[in-house]
């Protein structure tokens, strides 16, 4: 068994685009236009803003994820803290230039558990999301 | 064994007494109903009520011996959790392909 504490994980996507840097940019970051890709939002490209992406509400969850601003630069770089279900996660996006494009690099990090860690290396990161959990405790109606 | 939902885990989680319980059982190995109660500082009734939560999460199970009753962790019922990654990879490949369609209908 390995030894490494793993204590969270990140989903990262990386996609070429066939479109400028700039165009690439607002669609990251215009709300009407973030609408059309990613979720209904109240977002603003200032550090510290905080928003709602909206989706439909299911059994269990209202479908409401809550976002903080962390990183605008613009053209370059976009980061939001982005919390559902207690659970306390990070998505930052990376726009380079390329020849003919954009390359997005996106990295969805944060996740508290990887059923491949050694399970010490598990409860580090679990602690640390319980820890985030206190807060949700009164909206999930604990039993 | 199937897993419990991640809601049902995070729910039997989000009270402090119970993850208490939880992490105590994940760090001392099995404990009986009576080891736990003197550890939680709550009554007896109490600590059998939110292992009973615990139990339908599928984070622990128990044994009986005599009378008592052991509880352990079930460390794989925290597996849930790594479904949203899953979950979650899936979810950003086809925003991706959502915003590749945006960029391609919009203007320059």
């Amino acid at each position: 068994m390995s030894s490494e504490i793993q204590s969270s994980r990140s989903v990262v996507m990386e996609k070429m685009f066939a479109h400028p840097q700039q165009k690439v940019w607002r669609a990251l970051t215009e709300k009407a236009l973030v609408a059309q890709w990613l979720m209904k939002n109240d977002f603003e490209p200032e550090v510290g803003r905080r928003f709602q992406l909206r989706s439909e509400p299911m059994p269990n969850w209202d479908g409401i994820i809550d976002c903080e601003v962390l990183v605008v630069e613009p053209l370059k770089e976009l980061s939001y803290r982005w919390s559902t279900f207690g659970l306390d996660t990070v998505v930052n996006f990376t726009l380079t230039p390329t020849e003919g494009g954009t390359l997005v690099h996106m990295e969805h990090s944060g996740f508290p558990m990887d059923r491949d860690a050694n399970y010490k290396g598990a409860m580090y990161g679990w602690q640390k999301f319980l820890g985030a959990m206190d807060k949700v405790v009164g909206e999930l109606g604990a039993e | 064994m199937k897993s419990a939902s991640p809601q049902h885990v995070f729910r039997a989680l989000a009270d402090p007494t119970r993850r208490a319980i939880f992490e105590e059982l994940t760090r001392q190995g099995e404990q009986t109903v009576h080891a736990l109660t003197s550890f939680a500082g709550v009554s007896q009734p109490a600590v059998s009520k939110h292992l009973t939560v615990l139990k339908k999460a599928r984070l622990v199970r128990h044994r009986r011996a005599g009378r008592e009753t052991h509880y352990r962790a079930q460390p794989e019922a925290l597996a849930p959790m790594a479904d949203w990654l899953r979950a979650y990879s899936t979810f950003w490949r086809e925003r991706f392909d959502r915003l590749e369609a945006l960029l391609d209908g919009m203007e320059p």
